[in-house]
Order: C-alpha cells, then sequence, then structure tokens
C-alpha cells in the first residue's frame, strides 16, 4: 500500500493481573472494592495488538498508528507513563469507567465514535486492532460491535499473526479449536484483528519514543471526552468458593506416588 | 412470550459436534423453563444431516443458511447467515456455542439486529418467567448472574456447560433462508486449517485430563543443572501414553518467546490462567507450578486437581489442589510412565 495504513487500536485499561480483586456494590451499580487504588496496566491483548501495529507500521511507510483508550483520565495517564514508551501512536482518550461491569455495546458504541471522528480517517487504508479478549469484562464482544458500526465486514478474531503479501494482501492467521489455526486471506482494508498474542514480545522501554508520544498524551488526556456507561441487570456478583481440603503427601516412595497417580487417571 | 432460536454450525459433512449439541440441550431447557418454542438455525455448506439428527430434538421448526459459501468460517457470510436466522426465526432470543465461528459473529449479529449480546454464558436458567445467564468477569475471578429486558439477546455458551443432546435422529423438514451479503461480498477466503499433525497434538480439549507444566521443569536440579531436553521427553511421552491434553504457565511460555528454547512444542496456546486458556477437564496434573491467583485461574474449571512439586507450602497448591505430592517431578514421571506401560 503505497500511502500506508491508518492502524487504529481499541485499547482498554484493568487492573494488574497480580492484584487481589473484589466485587462490590456501590451507587454507580457494580465495581471492584478499591477499585481506584489498584494499578492498572494496558489490557494484555490490546497490549499485543498495539506491539503488532507498531511493527507493521514500521513496515509499511506512510502509515500511522492511534490508540484509543477508555478509562478514568488518572488512570490512563498512570498507565500511558509506561505504554508510551513501548511504541509510536496517538492516543484518543475517553473519560469512562474501566471495569469490567459496563455494557461492551456501549464501550463500543463510543469507541466508533471516537474512530469515526480521526481527522483525515480514510477507511480505504483502515486496520482496526484490538484484543480478542479483555482481562476485564472478556466479552469477546466489543471489537466486532466496534466493526459493526463501522462497516468493517471483514473482522478475525484470536489473530496470532498478520502479513502483507504483494499487492497488499493480508494473510492472517485466527485460533481455531483443538490448537489448530484457520488461514484467511483479505484482499486489503477496511479489516479489523483482534488480537490473541500475536508473536511479538513486549518491546523495551525506549525514551525517546515516550518523550515524543507524551507530546500529544497529556493534551489527548486534557481533551477526553466523558462517556456514560450503562451497566446490565446484574442480579449478583460474587467469588467462587472453592477453598479445597489440600491432602500433603511428602516422605513417600516415589513408586508409590507414581501408582496413586496413575491408579487416579485410570479411575 | 420469548422466541429462542438456537444457532448451529455444522461440519463438513453436515453432522453436528458436542459443542452445537450442547447448545441445542441448553435452548431446549432454556425453552421448558420459560414455556417457549424454540427453532433451530443451521448454518454450513451441508445441513441436513444435521436437521436430521435434531428431528425429535422438540424444535418448533429448523431454518437453514446452506451453500458452498457458508463452508468457510467467515466473518462476512456468517454474520449476515446468523442475522437472518435470528430474523427468520423471529427470534427474542439467540442462543449459540461459544465456537471460534460463532463466537466471532454473534456480537456482530446482534448489532445488526439492533440487539444485545453476551458471550461465554456458562448456566443458563428461567427465574421468575425470566431468562437468567450466568459469565464469568476479569478472566474467571469473579461471576455474576444478569439479565436483560433488551432484545434480541444473543447468548453464546462456553462450551462444556451442558450434557449434549443425544435424542434420536428423524427427519426434519428444513426451511431455506437467504442472507443478505453486504455491498461487495466476501472479501476474504480461508485459504486452510493449519493443525499439528498426530503426537503434535497437545491441545486436546475433549481430553479427561489436562497435564499443566510449569516452569519448574526448566530450573535446576539437584545436580546443579537444568534438563529442559529430559523434561521435553517425560512431558511428550506422558501425553502420548494417557492423551491428556497439555497447559502451561505463562513464565514457562514467556522463556520461550524470550530467545530461551526450552520445549519445542510450547506455544501460547497453551497457555492456562490469567492471560492463556481456561479449559474444562474432569481432571488436571500440575507439575512443577507456582503462584497462586493466575494459576487457579486457569484451573477454574477443572474438576479433580492433583500437583507435583517440591514445596508442601506452594501458594497454588494450598487449597486449590485436592492433592500435593511433595516430590521430584522428573522421578515422579518417569514412574508414571513406566506404570503406563
Amino acid at each position: 500500500m503505497s500511502d500506508g495504513y491508518q492502524i487504529v487500536v481499541c485499547g482498554g485499561i484493568v487492573p494488574d493481573p497480580l492484584q487481589t480483586l473484589e466485587p462490590v456494590h456501590g451507587p454507580a451499580g457494580w465495581g471492584l472494592k478499591n477499585e481506584l487504588m489498584l494499578p492498572a496496566i494496558l489490557d494484555p491483548w490490546s497490549g499485543h495488538a498495539l506491539y503488532e501495529a507498531a511493527n507493521l507500521a514500521k513496515a509499511a511507510a506512510g502509515s500511522k498508528v492511534w490508540l484509543v483508550s477508555m478509562g478514568p483520565k488518572a488512570k490512563l495517564q498512570q498507565v500511558m507513563m509506561t505504554v508510551a514508551q513501548k511504541a509510536a501512536f496517538e492516543l484518543i482518550a475517553l473519560d469512562a469507567p474501566a471495569g469490567g461491569f459496563t455494557e461492551a455495546g456501549d464501550v463500543a458504541a463510543a469507541l466508533a465514535e471516537a474512530i469515526e471522528a480521526i481527522p483525515g480517517l480514510d477507511k480505504s487504508r483502515l486496520l482496526l486492532f484490538g484484543g480478542w479478549q479483555s482481562a476485564s469484562r472478556g466479552a469477546g464482544a466489543t471489537m466486532q460491535i466496534v466493526g459493526e458500526k463501522l462497516g468493517v465486514v471483514d473482522q478475525f478474531q484470536g489473530v496470532d499473526k498478520l502479513t502483507i503479501e504483494d499487492g497488499g494482501v493480508l494473510r492472517v492467521l485466527e485460533r481455531v479449536e483443538g490448537g489448530s489455526y484457520q488461514e484467511s486471506t483479505v484482499s486489503g482494508p477496511p479489516a479489523l484483528f483482534g488480537w490473541a498474542t500475536g508473536e511479538l514480545p513486549e518491546p523495551p522501554n525506549n525514551p525517546q519514543v515516550g518523550m515524543a508520544n507524551m507530546r500529544l498524551v497529556m493534551p489527548a488526556l486534557q481533551k477526553a471526552k466523558p462517556v456514560q456507561l450503562a451497566q446490565p441487570a446484574f442480579g449478583s456478583v460474587q467469588l467462587p468458593c472453592q477453598k479445597r481440603e489440600t491432602r500433603i503427601v511428602k516422605d513417600t516412595p516415589v513408586e508409590a506416588i507414581a501408582r496413586e497417580i496413575v491408579d487416579w487417571i485410570n479411575a | 412470550m420469548e422466541t429462542i432460536v438456537c444457532i448451529v454450525q455444522t461440519e463438513g459433512d453436515g453432522s453436528l459436534a458436542k459443542a452445537a449439541l450442547e447448545a441445542v440441550a441448553c435452548a431446549k431447557e432454556l425453552a421448558a423453563g420459560l414455556t417457549a418454542q424454540f427453532a433451530v438455525g443451521l448454518l454450513g455448506e451441508t445441513v441436513q444431516p444435521g436437521a436430521d439428527a435434531l428431528a425429535n430434538c422438540g424444535a418448533s421448526a429448523f431454518f437453514a443458511v446452506s451453500g458452498a459459501a457458508f463452508a468457510q468460517a467467515r466473518y462476512a457470510t456468517d454474520a449476515a447467515a446468523v442475522t437472518a436466522l435470528a430474523k427468520a426465526a423471529g427470534a427474542t432470543i439467540v442462543l449459540g456455542a461459544a465456537t471460534s465461528r460463532l463466537a466471532r459473529v454473534m456480537p456482530g449479529a446482534a448489532t445488526r439486529l439492533g440487539g444485545v449480546s453476551d458471550a461465554s454464558v456458562t448456566a443458563v436458567a428461567a427465574a421468575g418467567g425470566k431468562p437468567v445467564v450466568t459469565r464469568w468477569y476479569y478472566r474467571q475471578r469473579m461471576f455474576a448472574e444478569l439479565t436483560r429486558d433488551a432484545r434480541p439477546w444473543v447468548v453464546t455458551i462456553a462450551p462444556g456447560c451442558f450434557a449434549a443432546y443425544a435424542g434420536a435422529g428423524g427427519s426434519a423438514a428444513v426451511t431455506g433462508v437467504t442472507p443478505e451479503l453486504a455491498a461487495g461480498g466476501a472479501r476474504t477466503t480461508v485459504t486452510r486449517i493449519i493443525s499439528p499433525s498426530g503426537e503434535q497434538q497437545t491441545i486436546r480439549p475433549d481430553a479427561k485430563l489436562l497435564f499443566v507444566a510449569g516452569a519448574g521443569w526448566t530450573k535446576k536440579q539437584s545436580d546443579g543443572a537444568a534438563h529442559a531436553g529430559e523434561a521435553e521427553k517425560l512431558i511428550l511421552n506422558f501425553l502420548n501414553k494417557s492423551k491428556a491434553s497439555l497447559g502451561t504457565s505463562k513464565s514457562l511460555i514467556d522463556l520461550s518467546g524470550e530467545g530461551q528454547q526450552v520445549m519445542s512444542f510450547l506455544t501460547h496456546m497453551h497457555q492456562v490462567g490469567q492471560t492463556g486458556a481456561t479449559p474444562r477437564h474432569p481432571k488436571g496434573l500440575a507439575t512443577c507450578c507456582h503462584g497462586e491467583e493466575p494459576h487457579v485461574v486457569g484451573w477454574r474449571f477443572i474438576g479433580e486437581r492433583r500437583a507435583v512439586n517440591l514445596d508442601a507450602n506452594c501458594g497454588w497448591a494450598q487449597g486449590k489442589a485436592d492433592v500435593l505430592y511433595v516430590a521430584d517431578a522428573f522421578k515422579v514421571m518417569a514412574k508414571v510412565i513406566e506404570l503406563m506401560g
């Protein structure tokens, strides 16, 4: 593609996975206990999407990456301090709760509206990237709805690899059942890719990229548009009770342990 | 009065996979609970064998989108097909298995229908005449029951949550439906399915046992050296004999990504836990795994759990596993393989 791609990455923020999470019901509906105090990260699958986008943009001259991210402004700022050092992008921020109990449809509608408002957006060059799931709502629905609202009907989910072939044909590997991949081709943009883990490691911090990004991040946060999000009618939200009585077997001959395991497997 | 349609994808020969039969069982159960009717919407190149297999399932009608264009699992055609099937059935509730094919398109179809969607639901019930679904949030760390007033409500059912429909077959009358494809037609072509062959296929969703290999397999052992090669042989031998499915931890996968080729057969698709899969198997055996919450998340839907590692106080195993064997996993698994013959 001679003019490059316009790659828009949709990426939410989630609590650090090592944190203990507890649901609480408050005036605004369901949320997490001390939610605003929990350290946040860019959703892992969104992160993979961003790194793949940056990599593709480097390879296709004239390409540009936008990151559209929704969350409380203070949290977004905290996360962007790290993410901005990983890859070059222009941030489009939306000020709204980042929790998992919000409606995927509302989130998708706000993201689609923000994408439509990107100055100079050319859908014939548009590649929509995002995670195929998230570590919060995990709906596996938001990206599909964003695509529908933007009229993008070539969509792929669980993507681990995207290559550009001669003539601009996009070749895609999507995860399917049983550890297999479905390989597809699409003639070119517009297309949507819900990334699984991709193939790239997390890039090292690059202070120069970080400084360039942050010049645009702060203004983007200042003009972040507030978004109202609804919640479904939850009857309850609970932590699972799965405390098990663990039987410890130690100081036991290996053969006895192995035999017990084999008997258990065959039972 | 609700009207339910259960969307089922057919396989290449027109038959139905287990996940599709589970979705039918779910639809049948929900319809009974709501005193409603349910229809079946079939999607695939050939649909009659699948419809015939469900002839006596209690469905009020069978609709189908079929033909060569629908052999491929492709968003543009599948989203149009699901939308058309839901409209043909006049559905207020649209159910389907959360397979890769349907999960890709059901939320998009809900948007086209002007409805709402919920994905990977693990339980469906009728409470007070209203449908209520259960699904998990924050990577299986908490679960919620919810209902919705908006219709149509499009719901995908996580595989393994319902007993598959197993009624007698017969002869079903199928009404063909022609979907309206987006302008420009299908620009996507599915070129092939890439599957590991034979012994290399170590992800087995229907296996009775999940075997989880942790990063401990690659650490220095009592002789001061790492034995990744030996670990690889032991694990593959065990998988071949037991026909178990293989899972692993993020830490072990990340070692591979950092250029340390630890086990050649491991990919990100094997990863279970916070940023991996949460598979469903009746039994799970973890070896050399450490850490708490991320690993526990991956084991959320494992029935009986046992673990082998060297730390009796391992935070992951205590309270999470039924049995913890404090022993050298290399020696234990070698003996297990020997005993399995």
